[in-house]
């Protein structure tokens, strides 16, 4: 195992984040912040409780989910893509480095920026709302499970875009679309019988429901099920890098 | 000792049906200077990125210092240092950042001492706080080269080191190869520039739409395809070349006053000495006699015209 080389790795992506700590970290907060105002108390002091949850308590981990998603593909995503766009992609290949450690290193550099994120996110809410976690230990599992997995599936991403636009397609027209209707701002309960149904084929509800579980021991679904889908994702997407790597998708055609 | 790099029959078809390389043979020597000349899309830089990781060969072996490049890719690897030929770096990194990063993802232990030396060498140290986005072309160059040797490599490959690269940081960079190769490091750099092959190799192998057409030394090869000329500056004029020269095919300058006998050390023509004889037996005089070499481009370009 080439241990220096994904501490190289990594350090350069953990210095690229305070770099760029405006964009990675603050912007992220001031929009949670902005959710908070709008949703939590503009609307959310007309909507009644759900699940004897306040409306602006019920919506804080589907906002951290909300970040962890889009944050973890964008970090992943364009770790890999960037090197690739400038050719300093080269170096990389070169290196005595396995395909094993080129993932730890980006996708480790990538989740622990997002969950990260996702704490300062929980801090930022409990300054809004009064926050109590009922679970911790598997509030903290879905935190770093959901940021492994994402970041993994921006991984891909990153590897199969041939241009910035496309970069950007997955999470725009897919990612954002599944989370918002994903739960992260209503019960699943609260919809109309087909639409119930139909959300189930969602993946975004399950890490939703699951986490919100840890948060206030209530869910849409069972936490056996968020947890099991979870895992699956994971699986898929270890899956696909193994690919990527085993054919040089990409990379080294 | 056996070859530090050994290629057998390595062949590469890209995903669009383009046979970059057509079954490529090659061995290096340990310790020499090896430079692979071509025209542009000869297949040099595939030949390159294939032996250093970068591209998967559609067939063929490839070992480095015995280690195969796909089997033990980790050995192989940790002893080649590449300088691609375009100059790409992350921009945002400092000097100083980018080196360290380089040795560390080769798997080297940090060791400050060694990269500054490198930065000195290659007259960065001043620029080690600089982001790369800062530098100037030239030095960018000697941050690439700066990378690549950042982990020791015992073998070092210059992807058209002097493309675009001015008349100091050429001189320069020759100047550190010849030092690389007194430590003993291997050296192969792809070039379509002949003048910077015939002042660096110990040996030259010509590529050409994917094929080796040619692997010589460098010597060996400009005397056995060099054309040597030898001027003859003439006491009086000549009106004509006398008949009885026409063996020779002299040309006689315009003015009459200076004879060109152009030669090859491998054809059958007769020999300056029997020229010499002649001139003075048919008491044509001379003043003086210079004799040229010609370069490898002139070698380069006829093998190129023989290609079907």
């Amino acid at each position: 195992m080439n241990l220096r080389a994904v501490w190289a790795i990594y350090r350069v992506e953990m210095a690229r984040a305070l770099r760029t700590v405006l964009q990675s970290i603050i912007s992220p907060v001031i929009s949670t912040s902005l959710y908070f105002v709008v949703f939590g108390s503009a609307i959310g002091s007309r909507i009644t409780e759900i699940d004897g949850i306040s409306y602006g308590a019920f919506i804080v981990p589907g906002l951290i989910m909300l970040s962890l998603l889009t944050q973890s593909i964008s970090n992943a995503s364009f770790a890999i893509y960037f090197p690739k766009f400038v050719g300093s992609i080269y170096e990389l290949l070169s290196a005595p480095v396995s395909y094993l450690e080129i993932v730890i290193a980006y996708v480790g550099g990538a989740a622990t920026k997002s969950i990260v994120l996702g704490l300062i996110i929980l801090a930022t809410a409990s300054l809004f709302v009064p926050l109590h976690i009922e679970h911790p230990f598997w509030m903290l599992a879905f935190l770093v499970l959901t940021a492994v997995t994402f970041s993994l599936f921006g991984f891909i991403i990153g590897i199969w875009a041939k241009s910035f636009e496309q970069l950007q397609l997955v999470p725009l027209l897919i990612i954002t679309p599944l989370t918002f209707l994903g739960g992260s701002f209503y019960s699943i309960n609260m919809l109309p019988g087909i639409w119930r149904t139909v959300t189930l084929f969602n993946p975004v509800v399950y890490l939703i429901s699951g986490f919100r579980w840890s948060f206030y021991g209530k869910s849409d679904v069972s936490v056996g099920i968020s947890l099991g889908m979870t895992v699956v994702f994971l699986g898929v997407c270890i899956a696909i890098v193994a690919w990527i790597f085993r054919t040089g998708y990409r990379l080294r055609n | 000792m056996p070859s530090i790099i050994s290629i057998a029959g390595v062949t590469k078809t890209y995903a669009t049906g383009f046979k970059a390389l057509k079954e490529i043979n090659l061995d290096i020597e340990r310790g020499e200077i090896f430079a692979l000349l071509g025209p542009n899309g000869a297949g040099k830089t595939t030949l390159i990125s294939i032996v250093c990781g970068i591209v998967n060969r559609s067939s063929g072996t490839v070992t480095v210092d015995g280690h195969d490049i796909a089997r033990d890719y980790r050995a192989a690897r940790s002893l080649i240092g590449l300088v691609p030929q375009e100059l790409t770096i992350d921009a945002f990194e400092t000097v100083w950042a980018t080196v360290n990063y380089s040795r560390g993802l080769f798997g080297k232990p940090p060791n400050k001492a060694f990269v500054e030396k490198v930065l000195r060498d290659l007259s960065l140290w001043e620029k080690k706080d600089a982001k790369a986005i800062t530098l100037s072309g030239g030095m960018k160059r000697r941050l690439m080269i700066a990378k690549a040797l950042s982990h020791e490599p015992r073998v070092l490959f210059l992807d058209e080191p002097t493309a675009g690269v001015d008349v100091e940081l050429r001189q320069d960079m020759w100047a550190m190869v010849r030092r690389l190769r007194e430590d003993g490091v291997t050296i192969i750099l792809t070039t379509h520039y002949i003048e910077e092959a015939e002042a660096m190799a110990d040996r030259v192998g010509v590529i050409n739409r994917g094929e080796i057409v040619l692997v010589d030394d460098k010597a060996e090869l400009m005397r056995k395809l060099g054309r040597k000329r030898l001027m003859l500056e003439l006491r009086s004029p000549l009106a004509a070349i006398p008949e009885s020269f026409s063996r020779y095919a002299l040309e006689l300058s315009p003015n009459g006053d200076q004879l060109t006998y152009t030669y090859d050390n491998q054809s059958d023509r007769p020999g300056v000495a029997s020229l010499i004889r002649d001139l003075e037996a048919a008491g044509i005089q001379f003043r003086d006699i210079d004799t040229e070499n010609s370069s490898l481009e002139e070698i380069f370009v006829n093998l190129l015209r023989q290609e079907p």
